[in-house]
């Protein structure tokens, strides 16, 4: 399965992925009205400092905790990508309390969210990735555990 | 064939379910449920009654989940007895049903203390299940004043879902704080003044002697009116079908970390069990939902003949009263870190060069890095902890480890 990778070598710590992220989800098809003057809320954030950055997403893990600790039943996996049904989730934060990577951070509205690869909405395919100016972040395939 | 058999129908028994047909596609699996539902997220029966959900959206999985899963589900049915010697569950109908292998995952029952006048008491509630949450929303169609026994995590987000729908909300404790299972003084005062600022008076440090059928007579001296009485006192693990067949029992059934218990074929997972807490080494029941799943899981690969070892438990919550979150895993031992600002508090407790447990409060950003480093005894010496106690993140770990995290499928 393919899943969203990055290298930390390559990363500028731009942001641009954030910014990227939150157009691609927000609906919208102008990132001026989209984002402008607006606290974002992407599904991917830059970690790191002046020396190393790199951007963390969902990892899709093969055996994803968030998934079996969800109190609500509004995580689940399907076809391999951890998914979020929204209307279900609470806003406990369990979630956050366990993943392992702090890939989760909740929307706006305190509901969570979480990366779905742009699957969901009208990119398509990972919008961090086809914006990343210097290829830090890929989509690509590296073989699943056996 | 394999017959499994599973006593409760809640998120443990779901974990067992999934975990036995991840390895056994044909055995065929029969779930005894004393409630007439499907399987349902309990711990949200508190925002059903802040009107944050209902009834559709509570199912803990999709509508085909036992026929999808080839299970029997008898349903207002209680198992009596186990006969461990002819492999069989006899049932309150004085049917029997055999099993190649028994999963037990009865959860708990709430604890009534023997308070004197507490039958003159009409208007009293549990707050365990969906039907407790659907009498109390009936009871609340008026505004009436509630008086809840039990400051800990199921009274108070009782006290939270109805506050809303209450004429006012009492919590009472005979502990000195709330949330005295999780929470320091110190913590537990911030999240107490947080949950008075939205109108939840508290009598600590108290203890009702008598009632009357509206009235709490504490032994501070204080009258408590009220017209609804919710008993949150605490839960004991349902255990007796277990200890009556000289199955080993502390506060709940003992198991290892394949959720075997003493007696063989028997398997427990959920708030009926308990396993090793590895923050602190001991055992305990740990009444977590996220625990009641990976345990049911645990059990039912290892009841269908596969190898699952479940080694990483702790205790962990995540909840929030009215938007302020605390969370908290593991135990509060060794070395005190603190970090205080206006709006959080964050203490996390290292020993032996471990993280052992931490409470958060209002500065929950990426936590589960905490979580697994406790969880995965991660020593802290291989990370820079100066700079993972200020912020959890990744950029603390070395960059190998990092690549191992970000760069393969994990």
């Amino acid at each position: 399965m393919k899943r969203v990778y990055v290298n930390e070598a390559w990363c500028l710590g731009c942001h641009l992925c954030e910014y990227n992220c939150a157009f691609a989800n927000s609906g919208l098809s102008d990132m001026a009205l989209a984002l402008k003057g607006k606290p974002i809320y992407p599904r991917i954030h830059v970690e790191g400092d002046e020396k190393i950055s790199y951007a963390v997403s969902c990892r899709h893990c093969e055996d994803p905790i968030c998934v079996k600790s969800c109190i609500a039943g509004a995580l689940s996996k399907k076809d391999g990508v951890v998914q979020i049904d929204k209307s279900r989730c609470v806003g406990c934060f369990t979630c956050l309390l366990v993943c392992p990577y702090g890939a989760l951070a909740p929307s706006e509205t305190g509901i969570m969210q979480k990366c779905e690869l742009c699957l969901e909405n009208a990119c398509g395919e990972p919008a961090c990735v086809r914006g990343c100016p210097n290829r830090a972040i890929v989509y690509e395939e590296r073989g699943e555990a056996v | 064939m394999k017959r499994y058999v599973i006593v409760g129908n809640g998120v443990a028994a779901a974990g067992c379910i999934e975990g036995i047909r991840s390895v056994d596609p044909s055995g065929g699996i029969t779930v005894i449920s004393e409630e007439n539902r499907a399987v349902y997220c309990r711990p949200l029966i508190s925002y059903y009654l802040e009107g944050k959900t209902d009834l559709d959206r509570m199912d803990y999985r999709s509508g085909d989940f036992y026929e999808r899963s080839g299970v029997r589900v008898l349903y207002g049915r209680t198992a009596t007895h186990i006969r461990p010697d002819s492999r069989e569950i006899e049932l309150d109908d004085g049917t029997t049903v055999p099993y190649t292998g028994l999963c037990l995952a009865a959860g708990s029952s709430p604890f009534i203390p023997p308070f004197e006048g507490l039958d003159t008491v009409k208007n009293r509630y549990s707050f365990m299940t969906l039907d407790d949450a659907a009498a109390l929303e009936r009871e609340l169609r008026q505004k009436k004043r509630v008086l809840i026994v039990g400051a800990g995590l199921i009274g108070l987000k009782c006290a939270e879902g109805l506050a809303e729908r209450a004429a006012s909300v009492a919590v009472c404790d005979l502990a000195d704080r709330v949330l005295s299972s999780i929470l320091d003084a110190e913590c537990a005062a911030v999240m107490q003044k947080h949950l008075e600022r939205h109108g939840i008076r508290f009598y600590l440090n108290d203890s009702a002697v008598r009632f009357e059928e509206n009235a709490a007579y504490m032994k501070s001296g204080a009258v408590i009116p009220f017209d609804v009485l919710v008993l949150a006192v605490g839960v004991r693990a349902n255990t007796s079908l277990f200890k009556e067949i000289g199955g080993e029992v502390n506060r709940g059934i003992l198991v290892d970390a394949g959720m075997r218990t003493s007696v063989a074929d028997i398997y427990a997972a959920g708030d009926c069990a308990e396993g090793t807490d590895i923050s602190s080494g001991q055992k305990r029941v740990l009444a977590i939902m996220p625990n009641a799943y990976m345990q049911g899981h645990t059990a039912g690969v290892n009841m269908a003949g596969g190898r699952e070892v479940f080694d990483k438990a702790i205790p962990m919550n995540s909840i929030g009263f009215f938007g302020l979150h605390a969370m908290t895993a593991g135990s509060y031992e060794g070395e005190l870190y603190e970090e205080k600002t206006e709006t959080s508090l964050k203490r996390l407790f290292t020993k032996d060069d471990l993280l052992k447990g931490f409470i958060l409060i209002g500065c929950d950003e990426r936590a589960g890095i905490y979580t697994s480093m406790i969880r995965e005894k991660t020593p802290l010496s291989s990370v820079d902890f100066d700079r993972m106690k200020k912020a959890a993140s990744t950029a603390a770990f070395s960059a190998a480890e990092r690549r191992k995290k970000f760069g393969g499928v994990v």
